[in-house]
């Protein structure tokens, strides 16, 4: 059994916002929810399935109501919630529901306004007493992995420098980048740092904002009008200390979410035109590059320097759209601005300054939750026909 | 600033609750399971690694090195380092270092338990050797 061809991507939407004082947090989820049915040119009453994480306000059930969806016709609904890799999990179930026949047309919204609004608020776990007065955060918990990864491997700030760098190259071409002035490593290296070895330019943007997928059967996605792209590959995977046995913070869950997903889809990162991968720091991208394959361990480093990222200059083009690092991070959650990018590549839809020329085969990754603590992981390998 | 820092209380529960009594008398406490010899942090009944009931509390050195750390610079209390001590009995631990110069914290150095009040039960962190 596999989803290898099973499901297409037949709608998206990203919303231009990066500051919404005037909206809704469920208003934002509609926003987008509206934008992909419209872009896919689908009406919201065939919707049959629904995905949403953490961020939707009050979960599934709320939303269900709130969209309006035709709860004679909703028969599948998911809200796994894995962090910021959450929307990447949802697509690769969206496609096992289609190809069990458990729903034909899934809808997957992200939103939020972390910026204007309140954060939805994290559930402890069992080790809350043992960890929570410690004070980690995003930062410090991918600072500790970064600091590690130098430790071992010689990985320099210059060359995590190098992706923040290639993002800006992008997102000067993004008219709704927070940040659209290019950048050198110097910048980078001289910005204040936040939580050592990290920057405050190794650290993405914090935005509101949101996007959507329409997820669908081959058949209806070939009556649409929109260029086809489906998913053949798809992985995830997670990881913690395990009780604190032989802790390793330099390798993340996409060691094992990245081979299932390259194994599935029967190619190898080489195949792979296209890259979005989480940006939620620099060290972020560079460990995901190893993990999934894209260079051996320890040597994302060399890989990322020199432009290597850049779109036209570099031998793999990552994050087009400026990422994390530099055009939006809704919600804190990065994985859905990932698929959304990686289908505006394989429709030949991105940017022309950055459209990768004959690009058939992206990978879209994501991990969520803290690198350097417990997190998620999920790949998705997409492609055009 | 860090002295005016206040540490969340424990909440403790049945399966815990000897870590957090032992803590009240400065003893840092870690589970060994009887069935697969294996140490591990934080405490579960159940080995998480042969998941044998068998898991005895044991005592802790209290010793171990610095596996890494990030010195977080800003915070609304104040600078703080996060980081890992891995125990000379094994298992790795989440903690803040203390009482010591932060800026000159390095992987593998030496470091020792220290306990810290709150409202309740002492919460452990780790201070260099």
């Amino acid at each position: 059994m596999t989803i290898k061809g099973k499901a297409y991507i037949a709608g998206i939407y990203e919303h231009p916002t990066r500051h919404a004082p005037d909206k809704s947090t469920a208003q934002l989820h509609a926003e987008v929810a509206k934008g992909a049915i419209e872009d896919a040119g689908i009406s919201k009453d065939d919707v049959d399935g629904y995905f949403c994480a953490g961020d939707a306000p009050g979960g599934a059930w709320p939303m269900v109501d709130y969209l309006g969806l035709n709860t004679k016709k909703l028969r599948h609904i998911d809200s796994t919630e894995t962090g910021g890799c959450s929307y990447i999990i949802h697509l690769g179930h969206a496609a096992e529901a289609i190809a069990a026949g458990k729903c034909s047309i899934a809808l997957v919204t992200l939103a939020g306004k972390p910026r204007t609004g309140v954060m939805p608020p994290r559930a402890a776990g069992a080790e809350a007493d043992f960890e929570s007065a410690y004070g980690a955060t995003t930062h410090n918990a991918y600072g500790m992995c970064a600091m590690r990864h130098m430790h071992d491997y010689g990985t320099t700030s210059e060359q995590l420098a190098w992706i923040k760098v290639a993002a800006s190259h992008h997102a000067q071409y993004n008219p709704h980048a927070m940040l659209k002035d290019v950048v050198t490593v110097e910048d980078v290296l001289n910005s204040p740092m936040i939580s050592d070895p990290l920057h405050r330019m190794d650290c993405c943007v914090v935005s509101d904002g949101g996007g959507a997928l329409i997820v669908t059967t081959p058949e209806i996605a070939k009556s649409l009008k929109k260029p086809q792209v489906r998913l053949i590959g798809h992985g995830e995977a997670m990881k913690g200390p395990r009780g604190g046995k032989d802790l390793d913070l330099t390798y993340s869950a996409g060691v094992w979410s990245g081979p299932r997903a390259f194994e599935e889809a029967g190619i190898t990162p080489k195949d792979i035109k296209y890259a979005s991968i989480y940006d939620s720091f620099t060290i972020t991208v560079l460990m995901q590059l190893e993990d999934l394959g894209f260079c051996k361990k320890g040597e994302g480093g060399k890989f990322v320097a020199d432009g290597n990222l850049i779109s036209g200059v570099g031998k793999l083009p990552f994050n087009t759209d400026g990422g994390g690092l530099c055009s939006n991070h809704p919600v804190n959650r990065g994985g859905m601005t990932k698929i959304l990018e990686a289908v505006r590549q394989l429709r030949g839809e991105a940017h022309p300054k950055v459209q990768v020329k004959n690009c058939d085969l992206a990978i879209a990754h994501g991990t969520g939750g803290l690198l350097g603590v417990r997190h998620a992981a999920s790949t998705a390998i997409l492609e055009r026909v | 600033m860090s002295e005016a820092k206040k540490y969340p209380t424990p909440v403790t529960n049945p399966e815990t609750a000897a870590f957090w009594d032992a803590a009240k008398e400065g003893r840092f406490m870690i589970k060994r399971c009887t069935a697969c010899g294996e140490a591990h942090y934080f405490p579960r009944s159940i080995c998480p690694f042969c998941y044998s009931d068998k898991t005895v509390w044991e005592q802790a050195s209290g010793e171990g090195t610095i596996y890494t750390y990030s010195l977080m610079r800003k915070s609304p209390t104040g600078p703080y380092a996060i980081g890992y001590v891995t125990l000379k009995e094994g298992p790795s631990v989440q903690t803040n270092f203390v009482d010591c110069d932060l800026e000159k914290l390095k992987i593998g150095q030496k470091v020792k338990v220290v306990f810290k009040a709150t409202d309740g039960a002492p919460l452990p962190f780790f201070t260099m050797a």
